[in-house]
This record gives C-alpha cells, structure tokens and sequence, in this order.
C-alpha cells in the first residue's frame, strides 16, 4: 500500500481545503482543514484502501500569540498494511475548537482530554470533556506558552 | 550453650529503667511504614524491603492501613492533585506518627522545581517532616540511613516533658 493511495483518500474527502503534505515529516503529515477532519478521519477508518484501525496519538501543539495558531497532530496506524501516516489540523488559538473523532476510534477519548487539559482545545461532540491529568479545580492550561502559574493551588504554594 | 540474655537474667534479674525509655525503645524498634509509594522512589524503597536488605531488622514491615503506620515514607514525586489524598493519609495515622520524605522530589521538588506546574515544592508545604532523605533516587542503605536518624530522634522522645511548649514558653517570656 502506497502513500498515494491513502493521499487520494484524503483528497477526495476534502471539501473546504485541498490537502498539503509535510514531506519532511516521518511518517508524512498531511494537513487538512478542521472542517474536512471528522470526514477524513471516517474515511480513512473505513476505507478499504486505507483502514487505520488504529488511533496511536493525539498531539497538540500550541504556536504561541504571535501566529495565533494551535495544531493537533492525529497518529494514525493501519494494523491490516502496516502503514502509519499523521494528520495535522490547524485551529485558532482564541476559541479552538475542533470535531471530536471519539465514536471512530474509542482511543480518542482519553487523547482528546488531555489536549483539553493541557490546552483549552474543546473537542465538539467528546461524550465526558473534562480535565483527565490536572486536578478538577485546577485554574488555567499549562502547556500553552502563555500560561501563567496561579499563586497557590488550595492554600498550597506554587512557585518553588 | 545459653544466650546472653539467659546468662545475664538466669536467676530472674530486674531491669530497671525509665518509663520513657522503655516507650521510645518500644516505638523505635516497631516503626511500621505504610505501604505507599508514588513515584520511583518506590521501587528503591521496595528493594530496602526485600531480604538483601531486610528493612525487617529494624521491626518495620509494610503495613496496608494508615491506622496501622507509624511511619509514612513519601517515596516520590508529590503532585498537586495527590497532595490532598496525601494528606489525608497522615491524618488517619494514629499517633505518634513520623513522615520520612524520601528522595529530592518530595524533599524539594527535585527536577520539577521549576517548571512543574503540577508538582508540590516538597511535601513539608502539606504535612510536617521528621527526617529528609536526599538522593534522585535514594539508594536503599541510604533510606535505612533515614529510619536510623529516626530512630535517634524517637530515642530522644520526651514523654514527661513537653520540650516544645518549654522552647515556646521561653522564646515567649523573652519576648516579653
């Protein structure tokens, strides 16, 4: 199974933007559009060509207030071909919201907490979007680059 | 051939001692330690229970209850979200009870000292610390190190009289 036949899974499920490919990447990234995603993702689990069973990782990587961006970086593995290749979504930094993929692979349902503790990301249609690593009560997100530590966490210091 | 205490008290001996004496000895040859660990100092405080280096010795096995422990051995890295489960735990223990804080990150943070947002900067922010034990992580002998420091600290125990309330007193009446 070649990369090409996966990018042409892509391509034709991809209404809003055309599909870029990150050839530096390995294993090569292609970046679509967040509208394309939950199509794409159902495609590519389903497609007899393509059939990612297989959710390895979510990340999620913010670009800082400059550019205004955040991505998320979908792993996918096809068990069947041996064949992994990553998706990449870009979505704005000051409301990022994007589809949740939980009822394709069930995998993403952990991944997708962790990107919305971490991050703020919402995952429209998560079934349980809660914080999964920081405490409940927990105030901010701590992998963005312009977060800011609180003083204390329930009467216990912070800083070092 | 007969032991040593058999010779010494054959003919049905006295001790005497003080009362102090006897509890501290009672108490510090029965430290029991909670089974508890949380990060990677675990391991090395599990390896200090296994038979090469035998923390039975000392009359401390592991015990699965807090009301059980004397000594809780914060073995690893305290987090936020933890520190309030583990706080709870020493307020379960009967007293007296010790805390042992085993390992840089629960004496200080350790590597997370600045940028981890999650980690609490040594577990004495939570509950109070009887011995520190410095190492990333401690080697067994240096964690028996740590319960024989404490040990001499039990040793030291005053039942009679509050040493503290007297510094206190003191401090209060110079003030004055």
């Amino acid at each position: 199974m070649q990369f090409e036949s996966i990018l042409s899974v892509i391509t034709a499920n991809c209404a809003h933007v055309a599909p870029v490919v990150d050839e530096n990447a390995t294993p090569k990234i292609v970046i679509i559009s967040l509208h394309d995603l939950k199509k794409v993702c159902q495609a590519l689990y389903a497609h007899t060509d393509a059939y990612f069973d297989m959710l390895s990782c979510i990340t999620a990587i913010d670009n800082g207030p400059q550019s205004a961006t955040m991505e998320v970086i979908y792993s996918l593995y096809s068990i069947p071909y041996n064949h992994n290749v990553g998706l990449k979504v870009v979505v704005r930094r000051d409301e990022p919201a994007i589809d949740s993929v939980c009822d394709i692979w069930r995998t993403a349902n952990w991944h997708e907490r962790e990107a919305f503790d971490m991050f703020g990301i919402k995952f429209n249609g998560h079934p349980d979007l809660r914080r999964i690593l920081m405490p409940a009560d927990w105030v901010g997100c701590p992998l963005r680059k312009d977060y800011q530590q609180e003083g204390y966490y329930r009467d216990i210091k912070i800083e070092y | 051939m007969k032991g040593f205490l058999d010779q010494r008290f054959e003919s049905g001996g006295v001790i005497i001692t003080t009362i102090e004496d006897l509890t501290n000895w009672a108490r510090l040859s029965s430290m029991f330690p909670m089974t508890f660990g949380i990060a990677c100092c675990a391991i090395e405080f599990m390896s200090t229970g296994t038979s090469v280096y035998d923390m039975d010795r000392f009359g401390m096995a592991p015990r699965a209850s807090p009301r059980q422990s004397d000594v809780m051995i914060v073995a690893g890295t305290v987090t936020f979200k933890m520190a309030e489960r583990i706080k709870r735990l020493y307020e379960q223990m009967a007293e007296p009870r010790y805390v042992i804080s085993m390992g840089s990150c629960s004496n200080c943070g350790g590597p997370y000292w600045q940028h981890g947002y999650h980690v609490v900067k040594g577990v004495d922010r939570i509950v109070p610390v009887d011995v520190y034990v410095p190492g990333c992580p401690p080697r067994p002998e240096a964690l028996i190190g740590g319960f024989m420091k404490l040990q001499e600290k039990i040793r030291q125990e005053s039942v009679v009289a509050p040493k503290a309330i007297e510094k206190l007193m003191e401090k209060k009446s110079h003030a004055v």
